[in-house]
This record gives C-alpha cells, structure tokens and sequence, in this order.
C-alpha cells in the first residue's frame, strides 16, 4: 500500500459506523453470534463496520471472544 | 425471556444467583472466581499496549472482577436471553479491564497530555521511515487542517489520541468523557481532515462518503 493509501484508509470514515455505546451494548450477542458460526456481522454491520474503524472497542471484542472461547 | 426458554446453563446460573441463601453463595463464589480468572488473562492479554505492570496489573483484574460481579447482580433482572449468561457477564468485566486500564494509565504516563509529538505521526499512522519525504506533502496539510480548521476540542483529542498515540480509555479517563463521546470527536476530525485533503487535491473523492 502506498503512503498515501495508508492515510487515505485511516481518514476513511463509515457512515454505517454505529459508535462506541451501541456496539458495547450488543457487544455480547454478537460475540456470541461469531462463536456460533452465525453472520454476526450481517446481523449487524453497524457494530461490524464500528468493530474494524474503533481500536478499543475492538480490543474489547477480542477479550470477550477469547474470554467465552477458553472457558 | 423465560427462565425456561434459555439455553441450559444460563438457566442454571439465573436459578442458581436467585436462590436462597446457600446456593446462591455458592454461585456468586464461582461467578467471581471465573471473573477474576478471566480478568487476570485480560490484563495480560493488554499487557504489551499497557504502561501498567506487574502486581497493579493483577490489582485491575482483581478490582474489575469485583465491580463487574457488583454490576451483574444489580443487574440479573436486566439480562434479556440474547446471548448466553456467561457471554453477557464477561462482557462487564472486560468492559471494567478497559476502564480501569485507562484510568490507572495516568498514575506513571510514557506521554504527557498536550505533548504534540508531531514527528511520531507518521510512524502511528503506518507509514514506512524511509518513504516519509513521499508523505511529507500530505502530512504537512494533515498538519494545517488540525491546527487551522478543527475546533480546539477536536484538535486537543486529535492530537492527543492519534499524534501523541495516549490510548483512547485513558484520554476519556482524564477528560471526564465516555469513550463514545472521544470516539465521535476523532470521527468527525477524520471525517474533516479527509473533506479538506479531497477539496484541496491531495486525496480522491472518498467512495464511502458519496453515499
């Protein structure tokens, strides 16, 4: 990617981008989903879209997979 | 949901959290354990992006898993059945991870607020040292707009979050605000900065954003 491509992707902006509140709420039902094999983004790709642009929300995300995946 | 319409387990725990006395200590002993057990695995996951170490590190697990398993009994009559139990409890404790982490960031702080270390952004947005003097054009007019067209509150948490690299709990620790409200800051700063590099020549018209 060039230099310019690495700006121009972090500058992107999803307008389907939920935010932080709406997605931590679902944030359990959609880590089950995943767990399931279900389309969770499909189901929701605000939190989808939120998910891929909002690191700590992310950071979150992962927790919580790993967290209910090793019990 | 009805009890008796969930799935096994996560009726077992509703049961087990509402009974009397005895077993439901008994539950309330394991839940927090498994809080715990989960939020000491959640620090050291965080451990590597994270200026907390050692035994504070185990100190936030301990303290999420005691306010998380404070929350989820307050809040038992407020699970729905959309997910499983056990998922939507974790799901408080990883949030306390977040938060703790973010606040006790402050006590030894590797970046001072307001430090505006510009010549580290190109480094935080990914862009290779030696191919910098191809940036260097662009950079400089990412520089103008924060500095010429943002509000002074958008340019303080731009700056902050994305030149200085001060995790986005932590800002939202220091300043009072929730993470929501951080993130819609540095969205429309994007969002911003990316109209002014488009109108000015230095991007394409952004596909997402004709919509």
């Amino acid at each position: 990617m060039s230099e310019q491509g690495r700006l121009e992707r972090f500058l992107r902006t999803d307008p389907r981008d939920v935010g932080c509140d709406e997605a931590l709420a679902v944030l359990h039902i959609y880590v089950d989903l995943v767990v399931a094999g279900g389309d969770a983004a499909g189901r929701y790709p605000g939190v989808a879209a939120h998910l891929l642009a909002c690191g700590p929300c992310d950071e979150d995300f992962t927790g919580l997979l790993q967290a209910v995946t090793s019990d | 949901m009805p009890v008796e319409d969930l799935d096994e387990e996560s009726s077992a725990w509703l049961r087990r959290l509402g009974a009397r006395s005895g077993e439901r200590h008994a539950a309330e002993r394991e839940l927090h354990a498994r809080l715990v057990r989960i939020a000491l695995a959640e620090v050291r996951r965080r451990s590597a992006s994270t200026p907390v170490t050692g035994p504070e590190l185990d100190d936030v697990a301990h303290q999420a898993a005691d306010d998380a398993m404070l929350a989820i009994l307050a809040k038992l009559d407020g699970f729905r059945g959309e997910s499983r139990f056990i998922t939507w409890a974790y799901r408080f404790v990883i949030l306390e991870v977040s938060g703790k982490l973010g606040r006790h960031y402050w006590r030894n702080p590797p970046v001072a607020l307001d430090a505006g270390q510009w010549e580290r952004l190109p480094g935080r947005l990914g862009i290779d040292p030696a191919r910098q003097a191809e940036a260097a054009g662009i950079l400089a007019e990412v520089r103008r707009v924060v500095e010429e067209e943002l509000t002074s509150h958008q340019r303080r948490v731009f700056v902050a979050i994305v030149v200085d690299g001060i995790p986005l709990d932590a800002l939202a620790a220091q300043l009072g605000l929730r993470r929501n409200a951080i993130y819609k800051v540095i969205f429309d700063a994007r969002r911003k900065i990316r109209r002014a590099l488009v109108a000015n020549g230095y991007l394409d018209e952004p596909a997402l954003e004709r919509r």
